[in-house]
């Protein structure tokens, strides 16, 4: 199941529909690299409100989509991680480093408007 | 000759030390005497099943058990009970016996019954039958003496399985409230949109502490709040397990995209905080609780401003 | 009714891991447990079903409820024949804070379950036992 990219403006939007697997999740980076490089895109969102587990690889995987895009000139949110995922992941001690998130799509949307005004760069989360 | 054959068979039903019949465990064959002996039983409680069933009701009514429930009540749950027993002397097998236990439990304790009456009508139920099998084969004394090895075991297996069913249903309940109490003794706060604040009072062990952190994060989602207020004030003392639960709570809120002030840290609580290693510049923190509200409206885009003196509000019709 | 059956989940694929962790979902709903502890559940066993996967070449994961204690509770057994791991307690460092570790998600695992055990022999595989108590 290929994760749906829809484009909003100079936005990418990632909304996951199911749980991944892990080659899925992979195709997902792929996919969302090629489209940031192709569409010159601002701004990344990856919903994972659907997502009832984020693991090890997940995170990773995430980490990796915000770097490319980062590269790419892009900023990355990740939105929708819900109660008890976020907190087993605290609990497995997975962080997400630099990657901003926001609650949900239109938090996300509205964190992008303010960092790519500031000119693409951040400081982490406030 | 042939009886002292058939008696030594069974005697490995006992306990060579003490001489107690050991329980049969589930799987292990029974020797064949014991199973034909069973079998009668079985057909035997099953024949006298209506006049057994209403003595056991009786005595239960004479001991005062079950005095929450009404005789309708009582009498259906005494056919199922007498069945369910009888079927575990017939198949050596309690798991149906198990989930009856446990559907009878949580549908009577709401209605106050308790541990002593249920253990109390089982061994009522276990003395009516073991009387009618006294009755019934006291002209052969040692005749009766197999039909109670044969019976005890089971017997005895069928009522620990009642209580133990029981009791672990009450005590499954008992957490519930347990539960919900600190859930309702935990409030989180919406003071103003997007702005909760969790005031934490009193010694938090690590059960209170996860549900805290649960309740917070799921408050977080349905009030979509950006900025959260975390105040210890009350709390008394930190040590590392609370304080990587404060940790863990701050991180996870951020992962939800909230903002977290944690405010009422004092100072030896602070120093207490580095020595454990915690990294205090992960997470906001401010003195009082009001300053950190203040700081959150800020955050938020807030102001707070006087528009009338309040005197001039107070008189104001 | 309790279903004391065994549930085996063989582990070759990443496809797999997502099996292995629903499947762990459901049965511990079916025990009793809550929400939070369900997604604690499932994460822990999807890290210890994808050491299966990436230094394996194949394990299985099993998973039995328990009934006969005060409290219900769940086990996860993960066990492969992959290569093993020649130093347990390097792997079982805890890599939190530095984001470092071998990568194998055990001592994360480790503190989302209540019991946890690992055997691992070099050349003959890896065995995890892990298990939580309902509340």
């Amino acid at each position: 199941m290929r994760v749906p990219i829809l484009k909003q403006g100079s936005y990418l939007i990632a909304s996951i529909q199911s749980a991944l697997s892990d080659y899925e999740l992979l195709q997902l980076r792929d996919d969302l690299a090629a489209q940031v490089g192709r569409f010159r895109s601002r701004g990344v969102i990856v919903d994972v409100t659907v997502l009832d587990v984020m693991d090890s690889f997940a995170v990773r995987t995430l980490r990796a989509i915000a770097q490319i895009a980062h590269m790419r000139g892009a900023e990355t949110v990740i939105v929708g991680i819900q109660p008890e995922v976020a907190f087993a992941m605290v609990q497995l001690g997975l962080a997400l480093g630099d990657v901003e998130t926001a609650l949900d799509l239109e938090e996300g949307l509205a964190l992008l408007e303010l960092r790519t005004k500031q000119g693409g760069s951040h400081d982490g989360q406030s | 000759m042939a009886n002292r054959k058939k008696r030594e068979k069974l005697t490995r039903n006992l306990n060579p030390e003490t001489g107690e019949s050991r329980m049969p465990l589930p799987g292990l064959p029974i020797p064949e005497s014991t199973a034909i002996l069973l079998r009668e039983l079985v057909s035997h409680l099953r024949e006298n099943r209506t006049q057994l069933r209403e003595e056991w009701v009786r005595r239960t009514t004479e001991a005062q058990l079950l005095t929450a429930m009404t005789k309708e009540e009582i009498f259906k749950e005494a056919t199922a009970v007498y069945d369910n027993y009888v079927a575990v002397l017939e198949t050596g097998s309690v798991e149906a016996l198990e989930a009856y236990a446990r559907d009878l439990s949580e549908r009577i304790i709401p209605r106050g019954v308790e541990t002593r009456e249920v253990v109390g009508i089982v061994l009522l139920l276990r003395d009516v039958l073991a009387r009618s099998l006294f009755k019934k084969y006291q002209t052969d004394l040692s005749l009766l003496n197999r039909v109670l090895d044969a019976y005890e075991p089971a017997a005895n297996r069928i009522a620990n399985t009642v209580a133990v069913g029981f009791v672990q249903e009450r005590e499954r309940i008992i957490r519930q409230q347990q539960e919900a109490i600190r859930e309702l003794s935990t409030p989180v706060l919406q003071v103003r949109e997007r702005l909760l604040i969790l005031p934490i009072i009193g010694v938090i062990d690590p059960q209170r502490a996860r549900q805290l952190t649960e309740q917070l994060l799921r408050g977080i989602r349905a009030n979509r709040a950006k900025v959260v207020v975390i105040d210890i004030t009350g709390v008394p003392a930190v040590d590392a397990t609370v304080a990587n639960h404060l940790v863990q709570t701050v991180d996870a809120s951020r992962l939800m995209g909230a903002t977290v002030i944690v405010t009422g840290l004092s100072s030896e609580i602070a120093q207490t905080l580095v020595t454990i290693g915690v990294d205090l510049t992960k997470m906001k923190t401010i003195g009082d609780l009001q300053g950190g509200i203040e700081e959150a409206e800020r955050l938020l885009g807030y102001k707070v401003s006087m528009v009338m003196q309040p005197t001039d509000q107070l008189s104001a019709k | 009714m309790t279903a004391k059956a065994e549930i085996r989940i063989p582990i070759h694929t990443d496809s797999d891991i997502v099996t292995a962790r629903q499947q762990g979902r459901a049965l511990a709903q079916e025990t009793g447990f809550n929400g939070s502890d369900l997604t604690v559940i499932s994460t822990a066993i999807s890290e210890v079903a994808r050491n299966i996967v990436e230094h394996a070449t194949s394990g299985e994961i099993i998973l039995r409820a328990v009934n006969e204690t005060p409290r219900p509770g769940l086990v996860v057994v993960a066990r492969d024949n992959g290569p093993g791991i020649p130093d347990l307690s390097l792997a079982m460092q805890d890599g939190y804070s530095t984001g470092k570790g071998l990568g194998l998600g055990l001592p994360g695992s480790r503190r989302l379950m209540d019991e946890f055990e690992i055997v691992s022999e070099v050349g003959s595989g890896t065995t995890v036992t892990m298990k939580k108590w309902s509340r």
